[in-house]
């Protein structure tokens, strides 16, 4: 490999202008997969000749707002109007590589680099204006893309006029000043979406929307239940319709049509047999099954001397916390469209991971990278289920298949049924209060959930975790299913875990669930975010079960520090649970688009409702008893409670991830205050009217 | 069997030689090409797929076109005047009622069904209206502020 030389032959590609190219630092994912595009950097930012700026990066919007965040850094370090820039995403022909969007890493991760290589370009900028005005840089101010001598504004240049005959192309170098708060006049600012009138118009596509000459709709035989095998299939009767093409191709079995629905149909033409799946545990029983095949633990953050406490003589509390198999259920089930062209295959797919998934096609297509190219049109919302690129492999197979471009559009039966799924996990807890209200013991076992944001930020002098499997590595093959990352993969369920047993010690101390603590507070930046949900939710101290239905809960997500206290109300005929109101202090650092920022809080916050009162996804050893929003059912406009929002000021901190933190602690608030509401603790998630309804009946009875 | 079908899509004649049980979301979305109408799950329970049909919100995935032979179909595309935007449309921007923006057509389109209904509805009858239209993302609160400022204003434009 030999960079130089790429690079060359890039920039050549690439044009005039002014380029500065963005590098995140080494990574050797980048020597693995970066063939085919110079190797050391992972963004660029071009200049052009009519003053419009550019910017290239691998990463994809899905909703989260990254296209307006990213181009607001630009745009601020630069000096342009935001309308000024253009965000190019997730096109590995036209990006340098990226290895994908997720866990809340674009604004931490990638948006300082963005702003420094605009920076840079700033500095490049003024440099060709102080040559070309004939005076030093110093005496030069930019304003909306214009570079002037101070005090004589007639005497001016635009960038576009600067980059004009240009060929300058700079690799990031450290020594890019940023802009800081104070100077703040994009960045800090709410900004109306970039994406906003293509949305509202229907303008906006998507990979299902990608429409070409003689493009074919595929569906394809799916087995009933996972792990049943093709014995044998009848294809006749569907091969016999008009128009309908069938494929038979190492256990892919497709029929393909012009018209999506006539492929429906023939698909229920298709006469298979199949070799039952193995029985195995249901929704109920897969704990038990989990537990008897758990991987080897990991210990972590050992303190003290966890098992001198457990017998020290003050009672250890020990509770079991389960939580069941969570989908992602994106509206846009998974999509690609695909066109194998002399011997170029362009795919346009729902994907969070483009370059990772043309790695995968280029493999399994047997093609060179360099001739494989994913393009990815806005993508209808992910939450980390769209990591994975099925669809677009069927869609690629089937075009090669049949010399057409081919689209599979997953149905939502399909998207249940291969969602890669929050898996089922159990986090066991054993710890002990002394009468003075402080927590002495902290043994945390942590199965198949992983460690994120399990660490704890209490004061606690005996402390251990181990943590048998997550949702990759070896706790991912103990499933039935495919179990991938789901917003803040893990987190929400060692915080409900964490923040549930928190309540537990502080109820059993007859201390006020928030005085409690912040009395065993051990991280002072938390300790402030707590008191700020407290003081706008107007709480007031009284130890739990105090009937109000108040709850709290914290946790550490992404770098940003988030507390919620939540009102519920308890239906005690149906069990019914209705969160009220929601307050959320959140501290993430420099918050680069308030408005934006405060969207991801409400939607965590909506979307979480969902995972603590009603999503579980249940089967039946391979097969999926939920298979649309019918039966599973997905937060809807009346739950939503009243919703208030506090960014704790942190402009000392660099931006932190927004797009997941506040989902975090929504179980341990809304389990919290179901206790404190009517004195039962749920353990398990999600709280649904059937098991509130039986542990009421359960006290009732006792 | 193929027959002629005629009906009005987004103010203009239209008519197909097609099988007239066809499910109109798919026709829209193959042989008119406007994608602006989306699947979200093929049952009517998400209200992604949702146009407006002589006056009334319709799931499209669970109309057929023989259900709209001679009546007035609007669709997303339809909604704009040239590059103004609906009040709603504009309303969604706005107050930021959208994320991914797929539910979004379908949201904007049940909120157009009822307000043409009642141009003033209460909270209550916009919850209730808006309850079968699903949004993973959960910008729910700002779906119902954006239809609300429009509600209290002139109702939409009819």
């Amino acid at each position: 490999m030999m960079p130089d030389l790429d690079r060359r032959a890039f920039l050549k590609l690439v044009g005039g202008g002014i380029v500065v190219l963005v590098r995140l630092g080494p990574s050797p994912a980048l020597a693995q997969f970066g063939r085919g595009y110079p190797e050391d950097f992972n963004a660029y930012l071009r200049i052009d000749e009519d003053g419009k700026v550019t910017v290239f990066s691998g990463k994809i919007e899905m909703g989260q707002g990254v296209t307006t965040s990213l181009a607001q850094m630009a745009a601020e370090e630069l000096g342009v109007a935001l309308d000024s820039i253009e965000m190019v995403l997730g096109d590995t022909d036209r990006c340098p590589w990226d290895m994908g969007t997720f866990g809340s890493l674009t604004t931490r991760v990638f948006g300082p680099v963005l702003r420094k290589a605009a920076a840079e370009a700033r500095a490049i900028l003024i440099e060709l204006a102080a040559e070309k005005l004939g005076v030093p840089r110093d005496r030069l101010v930019v304003r909306q893309g214009v570079v002037s001598v101070r005090d004589e504004p007639g005497r001016q240049v635009s960038y576009g006029a600067l980059a004009r005959g240009q060929a300058i192309a700079r690799t990031l170098g450290e020594e890019a000043v940023l802009r800081s708060v104070e100077e703040f006049e994009v960045m800090g600012r709410s900004v109306q979406r970039l994406d906003a009138v293509a949305k509202v118009t229907g303008k906006a596509q998507y990979a299902a929307d990608i429409r070409l000459p003689g493009l074919l709709y595929a569906r394809i035989l799916r087995p009933p239940a996972h792990g049943a095998t093709l014995a044998r299939v009848d294809t006749s009767e569907a091969a016999a319709m008009e128009g309908v093409r069938v494929v038979e191709e190492d256990g892919l079995v497709a029929v393909l049509h012009v018209d999506p629905e006539m492929a429906g149909a023939a698909l229920g033409r298709l006469r298979p047999e199949w070799n039952a799946a193995s029985p195995g545990a249901d929704t109920d029983g897969v704990f038990d099954d989990l537990l008897s095949r758990a991987p080897a633990p990991e210990v972590t953050g050992v303190k003290g001397d966890v098992e001198a406490a457990r017998t020290a003589g003050t009672p250890v509390l020990e509770s079991t916390f389960r939580k069941g198999y969570v989908a992602h259920a994106p509206i846009e089930p998974h999509a690609a469209t695909a066109q194998l062209k002399e011997g170029k295959l362009t795919v346009w797919s729902s994907t969070q991971t483009p370059f990772p998934l043309r790695d995968e096609l280029a493999r399994t297509m047997g093609l060179e990278a360099e001739r494989v190219r994913v393009i990815t049109p806005y993508v209808g919302g992910g939450f980390g289920g769209k990591t994975a690129g099925r669809q677009a492999e069927e869609a690629a197979r089937l075009a090669r298949i049949t010399g057409q471009p081919v689209q599979v559009a997953w149905t939502r039966a399909e998207e249940f049924f291969y969602d890669t799924l929050d898996p089922a996990c159990i986090v066991k807890i054993a710890s002990a209060v002394d009468g003075d209200g402080r927590i002495t013991l902290w043994d945390c076992d942590v199965y198949f959930a992983g460690d994120r944001a399990a660490e704890i930020f209490y004061d606690i002098p005996h402390t251990r975790m181990r943590v048998f499997g997550g949702w990759m590595g070896p706790g991912a093959s103990a499933h039935r299913f495919a179990v991938g990352p789901w917003r803040a993969p893990g987190a929400n369920m060692n915080v409900f875990a964490r923040e549930s047993q928190i309540d537990v010690l502080a109820s059993e101390a007859k201390v006020d669930p928030v005085d409690f603590r912040l009395r065993n507070m051990g991280d002072e930046r938390m300790g402030r975010v707590v008191r700020e949900a407290a003081k706008a939710f107007g709480w007031t101290p009284q130890p739990a079960p105090s009937g109000r239905g108040w709850g709290v809960a914290a946790g550490i997500d992404s770098g940003a520090y988030v507390a919620l206290a939540v009102e519920v109300e308890v239906d005690r005929e149906t069990g019914a649970v209705r969160v009220e109101r929601v307050v959320c202090a959140q501290d993430m650092g420099i918050v680069v688009n308030p408005e934006g920022a405060i969207m991801q809080m409400e939607g965590c916050i909506t979307m979480g409702l969902g995972y603590v009162l009603s999503e579980e996804l249940r089967f039946d050893g391979g097969r999926m008893l939920d298979d649309n929003f019918d039966t599973y059912e997905l937060p809807r406009l009346s739950w939503l409670p009243r919703i208030e929002t506090v960014l704790v000021k942190n402009d000392a901190l660099a931006p932190q991830g927004g797009g997941e933190p506040p989902i975090v602690p929504m179980g341990g608030a809304i389990a919290n205050a179901v206790f404190d509401a009517t004195g039962e603790r749920i353990f398990r998630l999600p709280l649904t009217p059937a098991r509130v309804k039986e542990a009421l009946g359960k006290r009732r009875a006792g | 069997m193929k027959k002629s079908i005629g009906f009005r899509l987004n103010g203009q004649p239209t008519t197909l030689d097609t099988e007239e049980d066809r499910t109109l979301l798919w026709v829209l979305r193959t042989d008119l090409g406007l994608t602006g109408t989306k699947c979200g799950c093929g049952i009517g329970a998400c209200g992604s797929c949702t146009v407006v049909v002589d006056g009334t919100a319709v799931r499209s995935c669970q109309t057929t076109l023989m259900e709209v032979a001679g009546k007035e179909v609007t669709t997303i595309e339809g909604l704009a005047r040239g590059d103004e935007l609906h009040p709603l449309q504009q309303a969604f921007v706005d107050h930021g009622g959208l994320q991914c923006g797929f539910c979004t057509p379908g949201m904007i389109m049940n909120a157009y069904g009822l307000l043409l209904e009642d141009p003033r509805p209460s909270r209550e009858k916009v919850v209730d209206a808006m309850e079968g239209n699903l949004c993973r993302c959960s910008a729910y609160k700002r779906i119902l502020e954006a239809i609300e400022s429009v509600a209290s204003s002139n109702g939409g434009r009819s």
